[in-house]
């Protein structure tokens, strides 16, 4: 049995397909939606944790690339470090889960973990590296 | 009546004086109008914390015996500039390191060497009769190098521009990381606490005014490279771009690890954060009108960062009460912001120049000359000798 989070992104012209039932259906897999956000004219995207056998799990993913999903692995955990960080706020533009945030009375950035989807994007968009992958 | 610097120096030594942040003089002004501002507040402390790649160090090594002039210098592997004096160097905030690339360059090793941590020093030269020393490998620290003082060339930026990429996929700017579409937008000024912006015709902000630069004092030296006084103005004095500009200069051995810190802009290089304040004396009502700025009152181009040229296609005004909040509008999307320079550390300084001035540990300064009111940029045109 394996397991492996990913995170999935649903450009325009395939949010409205119905595609994550396959995973069950065809490729006999578990799956647990961890955060799915789908706003109109955005792309959607979807943090999914998948378990079953590691082959077929190969096989749902290169299903997903077909669909026109872009499928990229999530890290394990996303840690703010508050010794480095200098409270500028560019991650906060590049956080699209908001879970990087600016206090609205003190301007200082913020981190909910519960928010964070893992993509990773804001990783290397930090100036002083203070946004680290634990894995 | 108007009040001169003399004044204001002796109520610092009184232990009398009024000093406010520009944060504070906003709501001080709101409640008691311009005219009492002006007779009871004495000091504003302004205050900026960004990026700024036009900083670096002049150092002065000391004499080696025998001793080199040194023809070329490596600070924890990164190239300074020495062709100057025998034992004099440059090095550049924005200079990489040759073994680490991006990773490490110039301003690693200002903020290692402000920090106290021991560097690594390699010359070469050719060797003179008065030099005859070829090649040093040593070690040097903020206590043992003769001089080090900081020298840059522009800091504290009048207004800057909003970034975006219209592009359909990720550029790495030094305004940051841009997601393609519009996915994001950045911006790097502290706004209402920004030095020029409360001080938009440089009344009192000139040539030897005195400041706190990266947790020392400094001075301004001249005006800053590509200087701007020119660029559209709102009739309450905010250029609407970048404008203004300042040269800064003060003693490395003075100065704290927790106001200068070395950026790496993926993609794009190595940058330097550097923590200025500088404090505007409430000389008279006019000093007023611009000390009550606001976020709100400071509007600033968004500027498509995908077009690789000079001048870029703009999308409108915003202002940095919008900024702030987290989203603005382009072309009706809806679009995240998040600032290059740190608010909260620029608050921080604000309200330490503030304490200083309070203790009497910071006197006030008459600026030897101003800076010049009018000018633009000149661009760079590539040309044949005959076209010039």
């Amino acid at each position: 049995m394996a397991s492996e989070k990913l995170i999935l992104s649903f450009p325009k012209n395939v949010v409205t397909k119905p595609i994550v039932y396959h995973v069950v259906k065809d490729f006999d897999l578990e799956f647990n939606i961890l955060r799915a956000e789908i706003t109109p004219n955005l792309e959607g995207r979807m943090l999914l944790e998948i378990r079953g056998k590691k082959d077929k799990i190969e096989e749902c993913k290169n299903f997903f690339k077909k669909e026109g999903v872009q499928v990229r692995e999530a890290t394990q955990e996303i840690i703010l470090d508050k010794e480095l960080c200098v409270n500028c706020g560019v991650c906060v533009s590049l956080c699209f889960s908001n879970a990087l945030s600016m206090n609205k009375d003190s301007f200082e950035i913020e981190f909910d973990k519960n928010k964070c989807v893992l993509c990773g994007i804001c990783l290397n968009g930090c100036p002083v590296n203070a946004l680290k992958s634990k894995i | 009546m108007p009040k001169t610097i003399e004044e204001i120096n002796e109520k610092i030594k009184k232990g009398t004086v009024v000093v406010l942040t520009a944060e504070e003089i906003i709501d001080y002004v709101q409640e008691n109008g311009i005219k009492k501002t002006a007779r009871e507040v004495d000091v504003v402390t302004t205050a900026t914390f960004g990026p700024m790649c036009s900083s670096g160090a002049f150092i002065n090594f000391g004499h080696s015996d025998p001793p080199i002039k040194m023809a070329k210098v490596w600070l924890n592997d990164v190239p300074a500039y020495t062709g100057i004096a025998a034992v004099d160097a440059y090095i550049g905030a924005t200079e990489l390191s040759e073994s680490e690339g991006m990773a490490y360059g110039g301003a690693h090793v200002i903020e290692e060497l402000i920090a106290g941590k021991n560097i690594k020093l390699r010359s070469t030269a050719y060797g003179t009769d008065c030099y005859p020393r070829k090649e040093i490998n040593t070690y040097i620290n903020k206590n043992t190098i003769n001089q080090a003082y900081l020298f840059n060339p522009r800091n504290a930026y009048q207004n800057y521009s909003v970034a975006t990429n219209s592009s359909g996929k990720i550029i790495y700017t030094y305004m940051g990381k841009l997601l393609p579409h519009f996915g994001n937008v950045t911006y790097s000024s502290a706004g209402q606490l920004s030095p020029l912006l409360n001080d938009p015709y440089y009344r009192t902000i000139g040539i030897g005014t005195k400041i706190f630069l990266g947790g020392g004092t400094g001075f301004v030296a001249w005006q800053g490279t590509q200087h701007s006084p020119e660029v559209e103005r709102l009739p309450n004095g905010v250029p609407l771009g970048g404008a203004g500009t300042l040269a800064l200069i003060g003693d490395i051995k003075n100065m704290s690890p927790q106001f200068i810190k070395a950026a790496i802009f993926t993609g794009y290089g190595v940058t330097m954060f550097v923590g200025v304040g500088i404090p505007i004396p409430v000389i008279d009502e006019e000093m007023v009108e611009y000390l009550k700025v606001k976020d709100e009152d400071i509007y600033v181009s968004i500027s498509d960062y995908s077009v690789q040229r000079r001048s870029k296609p703009t999308f409108g005004k915003v202002n940095y009460k919008q900024l702030r909040e987290g989203k603005i509008t382009i072309n009706k999307k809806e679009v995240p912001t998040g600032s290059i320079s740190s608010y909260p550390k620029a608050k921080e300084i604000s309200l330490l120049l503030k304490k200083w001035i309070k203790d009497n540990n910071f006197l006030l300064t008459s600026p030897v000359s101003q800076i010049p009111t009018s000018g633009s940029t000149k661009p760079l045109n590539i040309v044949n000798e005959e076209e010039i």
